[in-house]
Order: structure tokens, then C-alpha cells, then sequence
């Protein structure tokens, strides 16, 4: 993944028409847009969960860490990127703090 | 043909589109509907379309696209988007614009709609009212693509091009930009249902398709992350088939708005096949066993040289519709396909039609259903 690489300031929020939801048929989480659903794994389902308008990349990066014990660096590595590949489908709206 | 009844249940569906009525204000010389359309008083009502949504959410579709004809030709299309999101799907509105009010809106708003698919005939008010054939129509469309935006949800306009409108492109790209839409598609005509009737007229020069393309490369790379564009370029002018609905019975189906259920909006131009209908079977065993949607699903039904060839996954043999279309025979490889014998059919037929020097073929209407 080669994108813009993402201040840890920006603040990532689901738009409107853009909603994780629940997929028990297929017993995984899927990110529903307009024409569009992606099946997430729990790292993807566990960044979008954190997203409430409010918090930064940062803050994201820091509460997984510590949630999964890893080393934030990394994780705010893996956010990002996760982030910015979103964003380019209009599935996730960058905002500022 | 492969035994139905053996087989092991196939993966869910993820998308369905209800075409909810035929009836439609529009007379689109590409109408994809069926030359014979289900009269109203055949289509189905309220609750069956809540019982079928309710199916389809248990069966794993993610998707509904509310279609047409003209969805707002429903008056009930407030509570279908109610019943569709309660069932837990993720609700698209694919609509002309028209019989859309600002109350019709609110209404479907608070009814819980996600995303409004609006179909845009031309870019020039003069050339989107000549084909639409309805006056006016142009500005009409504008004003809702505005409230749409203006009240957050996410808009698609839906470009149907042609060789009539396709030098627009460029503009067409620019107006969706300016309208502040989230996704642009752009599709060329397919030549189904009454668009067939019209295929001189339609068909686009292979310079067009050319100029196409490379207008909707540029057009990405400017506008990453603001604008999603989804091209569908018109395929007889390309070498290998397109992937029909990712393959038959794979990933999508259609309810007619009689409940007949469909692997594909065309297949009902095949001769000799029967169609479940959803008034009689449960939406699951119509996906699963039945006969239609088993016909074509995997690969065990190709002919050579598919069944032999390393694309048989990726674009799954083609267009069943599209082979039958030209060639007369629905279970042979796509015409578009040069590996394939049935491509020198495609050509005689491309070779007949009007020259990029000749002045396009004038449009059919097809007549609007109220
Ligand atoms: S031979 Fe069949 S599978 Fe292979 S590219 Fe052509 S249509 Fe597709």
C-alpha cells in the first residue's frame, strides 16, 4: 500500500450511508456503501469500531495497542494504511480535530 | 445439463434487485426492461415484497437496489424502504428522479434509505429530455441530485452513454464532480431487452470506446477519494467478454414485479427456461435448486474452448444473454470472445452497423408506461 501516509492527528469517521453491519449468514463483519460491501477481518472490524467522529488516528493507534498488547508504532503503521485505502473508496471521510 | 438436485447448496447471494414496477415516466430508447413488461395489476404488493426482503436478508444479501421501471411509480415505495431496512439490508434507491418530491424524500429519509442512484440521460438539458423524452426532466433531475447532497446521503449518478451522448463524457465526469456526487458510474449501453431494438443507434464507434477509456483513466487519478468512478465500457469492441453478474447464480438476482426470480435482469429472454416465482417457492430454494439459476451456475455447463481455458474464472464464459442475443444459442462461449468461433458473428454484425464517417441511426422510443 503506497498512499498518502496520514497525520496521526486526522480524526477518520464513517459518512452518512456508510455502516458496518453484522453478516451472521456468513458470520463475519461487512462494511456496507453504496455499491459496495467488504467483508472485514477482525483487525479491519476492530479499527472501523473505533471510529466515533471524534477520535484521531493517534488515539485509535493508541487504545488498539493497548487493547492487543502490541507495540503502537506498528499499529498506527497498520491503521493508517487501512485508513487511507478506505478513504480512496469515499467508504471513510478524513476530517480534522 | 448437470443434475440439480445433487448438487450442495451454493454460496449467498450478496446483491438482489427489486424491480419493483415496470410502469415508468421515462421512454429511454436503451430501456434494459423486457419488450413485453408486467402490467401493473400483475405486480406484487407490500407485503410480498416485505416477505421477499425478509427472505433475502436470511438467505445473505447485503444489497437491495430498488428498481424499475420508475421506483417512485410505487406509492408504496416509502414503506418498502422501511420494511428492506428493518430486514437489516443496506437500501439503494436506482431512480430517473422524477415522481420524487422534497415530502417523498423526507419520507424516505426517516424510512431509512442509504444511497439514491439517480440515472442521468444526457448532461445537455436539450439531449437528456430528447432521449429521456420527457421535457423538463433535465432540471428535475438536477434538483434532486442537490437535496440528495444537500441532505448528506450519498449519490450515484448513473450515466448511461451511448453513441449519441458518449463525446460528453468529459462533462458528464465534471458535472458529477460538481454536484458534490460520491460515485460516478458510467455505463455503456447493453444491448438487452429494448435496447436491441436500437443497437444501430446506440452502439458506440470504436474511437469513441477508445477516447472513453482513457478519459476515465485520467478522470481516476484526479479525482482519488473524492469521486469513485465505475466504468462499464461497451464490450463488443473489447477481445474477452465481460463477467455477467460474476457469474450466473454466483453473487446476484433479480425479483420481477410479478416475484418471477431471475439470475440475471435479461435471462427471461431465453427460450424454453422456467423461472421460479417467489409467490410460490421461498426465495432460498429458488436460489439454491431450482432448475434456471442451476442451468449455467459453475463451470460444469461450458462448452469448449471455455471449459478448457485459463479465464473460465475470471469472466465465467461471458454474457448467457448476450450469446443467445447473437448467436441464437445461450449455453455457447460470449461472441465477444476471440478465442471463441462466434466472434465472426459479432464482427459481420459490428461491420453492418453505421460507420464512424455516417451519421448515427435515429432511436425508437420506447413508449412511457404511467
Ligand atoms: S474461451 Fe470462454 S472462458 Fe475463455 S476467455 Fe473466451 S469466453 Fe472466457
Amino acid at each position: 500500500m503506497t498512499g498518502p501516509v496520514l497525520s496521526a492527528e486526522i480524526v477518520p469517521r464513517l459518512p452518512r450511508g456508510v455502516r458496518l453491519h453484522d453478516d451472521r449468514v456468513r458470520g463475519c463483519p461487512v462494511l456496507l456503501g453504496p455499491e459496495r460491501a467488504v467483508m472485514l477481518d477482525p483487525v479491519g472490524a476492530a479499527i472501523l469500531g473505533e471510529l466515533d467522529g471524534a477520535r484521531s488516528l493517534g488515539e485509535i493507534a493508541a487504545r488498539l495497542a493497548e487493547r492487543y498488547a502490541a507495540p503502537a508504532e506498528e499499529i498506527g503503521a497498520d491503521v493508517a494504511a487501512f485508513v487511507a485505502d478506505l478513504a480512496e473508496r469515499r467508504l471513510v471521510e478524513l476530517g480534522n480535530a | 445439463m448437470p443434475d440439480d438436485v445433487a448438487r450442495q447448496v451454493p454460496p449467498p447471494p450478496v446483491a438482489l434487485l427489486a424491480e419493483l414496477t415496470h410502469r415508468c415516466p421515462l421512454s429511454c430508447p436503451y430501456c434494459s426492461n423486457p419488450v413485453e413488461m408486467v402490467p401493473r395489476g400483475s405486480e406484487m404488493n407490500t407485503a410480498d415484497w416485505a416477505r421477499v426482503f425478509d427472505e433475502a436478508a436470511a438467505l445473505g444479501v447485503l444489497q437491495l437496489h430498488l428498481s424499475g421501471g420508475e421506483p417512485a411509480a410505487r406509492r408504496d415505495l416509502e414503506d418498502l424502504v422501511a420494511a428492506a431496512r428493518g430486514a437489516g439490508l443496506y437500501v439503494n434507491l436506482i431512480t430517473s428522479g422524477l415522481g420524487l418530491t422534497e415530502a417523498r424524500l423526507d419520507a424516505l429519509e426517516a424510512a431509512g434509505l442509504d444511497h439514491v442512484q439517480l440515472s442521468l440521460q444526457g448532461v445537455r438539458p436539450e439531449v437528456s429530455d430528447r432521449i429521456g423524452g420527457v421535457a423538463g426532466a433535465f432540471d428535475r433531475k438536477m434538483a434532486l441530485a442537490r437535496s440528495v447532497v444537500a441532505r448528506g446521503l450519498p449519490l450515484t449518478l448513473n450515466a448511461v452513454m451511448h453513441r449519441h451522448n458518449l463525446d460528453d463524457l468529459p462533462a458528464t465526469i465534471m458535472l458529477a464532480e460538481a454536484l458534490g456526487a460520491r460515485r460516478i458510474e458510467v455505463a455503456c449501453v447493453q444491448f438487452h431487452g429494448w435496447a436491441a431494438i436500437n443497437r444501430a443507434g446506440l452502439m458506440p464507434t470504436r474511437a469513441q470506446t477508445e477516447a472513453a477509456k482513457a478519459t476515465v483513466a485520467a478522470a481516476r487519478a484526479r479525482l482519488k477519494g473524492r469521486l469513485v468512478i465505475d466504468f462499464v465500457p461497451p464490450d463488443y469492441h473489447a477481445d474477452f467478454p465481460k463477467s455477467c453478474m460474476g457469474g450466473w447464480g454466483s453473487t446476484g438476482l433479480n425479483v420481477a414485479p410479478d416475484g418471477t426470480v431471475l439470475p440475471c435482469h435479461a435471462a427471461q429472454s431465453i427460450p424454453g427456461m422456467t423461472f421460479p416465482n417467489v409467490r410460490e417457492v421461498p426465495l432460498a430454494l429458488a436460489w439454491a435448486h431450482s432448475p434456471a439459476f442451476n442451468a449455467f451456475r459453475g463451470t460444469d455447463w461450458m462448452p469448449e474452448p471455455c471449459r478448457s481455458c485459463d479465464r473460465r474464472s475470471i469472466d465465467q464464459g461471458g454474457c448467457r444473454c448476450q450469446a443467445l442475443a447473437i448467436l441464437g444459442d445461450a449455453a455457447a462461449p460470449d461472441p465477444v470472445c476471440r478465442r471463441t468461433p462466434g466472434r465472426a458473428q459479432l464482427d459481420r454484425l459490428l461491420a453492418g452497423l453505421p460507420g464512424p464517417e455516417a451519421a448515427p441511426a435515429p432511436l425508437t422510443p420506447r413508449a412511457a408506461v404511467r
